[in-house]
């Protein structure tokens, strides 16, 4: 059974400047932040290493942070734009019982992050719900398609970001409410 | 000489009879044989997670009731939990009791629901009405403590909406030892029938390493052999404090993780559930069930993921709170979304028939799974 602490340092020696910061301070769960670029080595790692082994994905969550940068226009009026998109794993180990959070945070302008899919086969289903309802594109996943939302849901229209309008029109048809 | 054929796709659902719910399989067929399943869904998706965002806490308690509607206490039992996580609540010890006595009844509920319908799938139908007879008396204890037969936003954040009855306990004591004996009529009927048992036995087969890396979670895992259950394993409430046994597979009647395996984990299952709730009913303290309950539910800026022991598996819900009277995002894990993925692993190979087998033995809800 290994604290976040240890994790942290582990995966720090392991990885270097991919693992970004180890969130402590805030209740109750701690997690690591990482680059999105990596997150298929370091789960690799994560479920194969023999001090950790953390076999169990409980849950792959996308998440819209909500922090767009302010800018002011030339006019006068104010306008919103990038902010971050995070994706958390929470992470299990059957055999040590120990867990992990662990946060990768991509740019929302082009919101990319490395499927962990080949690791464990639950994230499959996972990452498309994330991508259905926040639009996280996951590289290298087999079959990255919309999965609660009907197939012909508009393309750009992600429902659980925070600037989500609801559409006046589905398929050309009006919506009544 | 070999003939090359093409496969055939076919659609099972979303409206049939046996996909206990609306759920559209695509089946790649090679003459009768499975090449793949691919599941579609999706159709009862109702924003749960959307919706969660605009409400205060103690307003999202009855959406969470129709996640999982066959075990609607469980539902609102981890929401409770994971709240109380993030915010440092004490909840009485009644309260703790009552919640453990609630929760196990809605096991043996939905065990009932998951053994009767399976019966149902394969073609047997009168083990369905016996699980159902008996399904209604727990309902009817419910209904004495609540008002409410399916969804009973019962458990709440700190407390309990009412305290029970005064004959509960009696009734319950008096239905336990009703029921107790009706577990070996099933099994009698359905369990150790020649036909069922030639239907499920070697059919379906889940190793542990793909159930683990595939999350499957509760009966589903513990049908093929892994002894880890969360009541035990990363215990909530108190658990801790009663003896129960973990049943798992042990491939009786054909090999570990098939049909039959996760099937008769939840019969076992049923009468682990009645040993902890007679250990609850003798222990259950007085006291005021809604002391605890906070005026205004505001938990503190963080992040937590609370999860509990469903009926059908590992039901988590990831809260993240920026401080406000509403969750910045409140995620649910469902057991049963999980448990739908591995589908297209399992059926490779098997028959048409055999789906329905498999579908029915891992147990799925589709209210959890679409949310």
């Amino acid at each position: 059974m290994k604290s976040s602490k240890e994790i942290f340092e582990i995966l720090k020696d392991e990885f270097g400047d991919k693992i970004l910061e180890l969130k402590e301070d805030i209740p109750v769960d701690p997690y690591i932040i990482v680059t999105p670029d990596s997150t298929e080595k370091i789960a690799r790692f994560l479920h194969d290493s023999s001090d950790l082994q953390f076999d169990s994905l409980m849950v792959l969550s996308g998440v819209d942070d909500n922090n767009p940068v302010k800018t002011k226009n030339e006019d006068g009026t104010e306008s919103l734009s990038g902010g971050t998109l995070s994706v958390y794993y929470h992470l299990y180990s059957i055999p040590l019982n120990h867990k992990i959070v662990i946060r990768a945070v991509t740019e929302k302008e082009n919101p990319m992050v490395q499927s962990v899919e080949s690791v464990w086969k639950t994230a499959d289903w996972h990452e498309r719900e994330a991508f259905d309802m926040v639009g996280i594109r996951f590289e290298n996943h087999p079959d990255l398609t919309r999965i609660l939302l009907p197939y012909d849901w508009d393309e750009s229209s992600f429902p659980l970001r925070k600037d989500y309008k609801n559409p006046e029109f589905y398929q050309g048809m009006k919506i009544p409410y | 000489m070999s003939i090359k054929t093409e496969h055939m796709v076919l659609n099972m659902g979303p409206q049939h009879p046996s996909t206990h719910g609306v759920l559209r399989l695509e089946l790649e067929l090679n003459g009768e044989l499975i090449v793949n399943v691919k599941p579609h869904i999706g159709y009862l998706h109702r924003c749960f997670e959307k919706h969660a965002e605009a409400m205060t806490y103690p307003q999202i308690i009855p959406y969470t009731d129709r996640i999982d509607y066959l075990a609607s206490i469980s539902n609102n039992f981890g929401y409770a939990v994971t709240v109380e996580k993030l915010m440092g609540i004490q909840v009485p010890e009644r309260v703790e009791y009552i919640r453990v006595i609630f929760g196990e009844l809605q096991r043996i509920a939905s065990h009932l629901v998951a053994i009767g319908t399976y019966g149902l799938d394969i073609g047997a139908f009168t083990p369905f009405l016996y699980c159902f007879r008996d399904r209604e008396k727990i309902l009817s204890l419910f209904e004495m403590t609540c008002g409410a037969r399916l969804l009973y936003n019962y458990i709440w954040v700190g407390g309990l909406s009412h305290d029970i009855h005064p004959e509960f306990v009696r009734l319950t004591r008096e239905f336990l030892n009703y029921f107790r004996p009706q577990v070996e009529e099933v099994n009698q009927l359905l369990s150790y029938n020649k036909i069922f048992i030639e239907r499920t036995a070697n059919i379906g087969i889940l190793p542990a390493e793909t159930a683990i890396n595939f999350g499957m979670t509760g009966p589903n895992l513990r049908g093929s052999g892994v002894k880890f259950d969360l009541r035990r394993n990363d215990p909530y409430s108190i658990y801790d404090r009663f003896d129960f046994d973990i049943p798992v597979g042990d491939g009786r009647m054909g090999t570990v993780g098939d049909c039959w395996d996760r099937y008769f984990v939840r019969v076992l299952e049923i009468e682990q559930s009645i040993r902890i709730i007679e250990q609850a009913l003798d222990q259950i303290p007085e006291g005021d069930v809604s002391s605890a309950i906070p005026k205004r539910i505001k938990p503190p800026v963080g992040s937590v993921y609370g999860r509990v022991e469903n009926p059908r598996g590992e039901l988590g819900y990831f809260l993240i709170s920026d401080g406000g009277l509403n969750p910045f995002r409140l995620k649910v894990r469902g057991p049963s979304f999980v448990s739908l993925s591995v589908m297209g692993e399992l059926c490779k190979g098997h028959l048409i028939a055999d789906v329905i087998a498999i579908l029915g033995s891992i147990d799925i809800v589709l209210g959890e799974v679409d949310r």
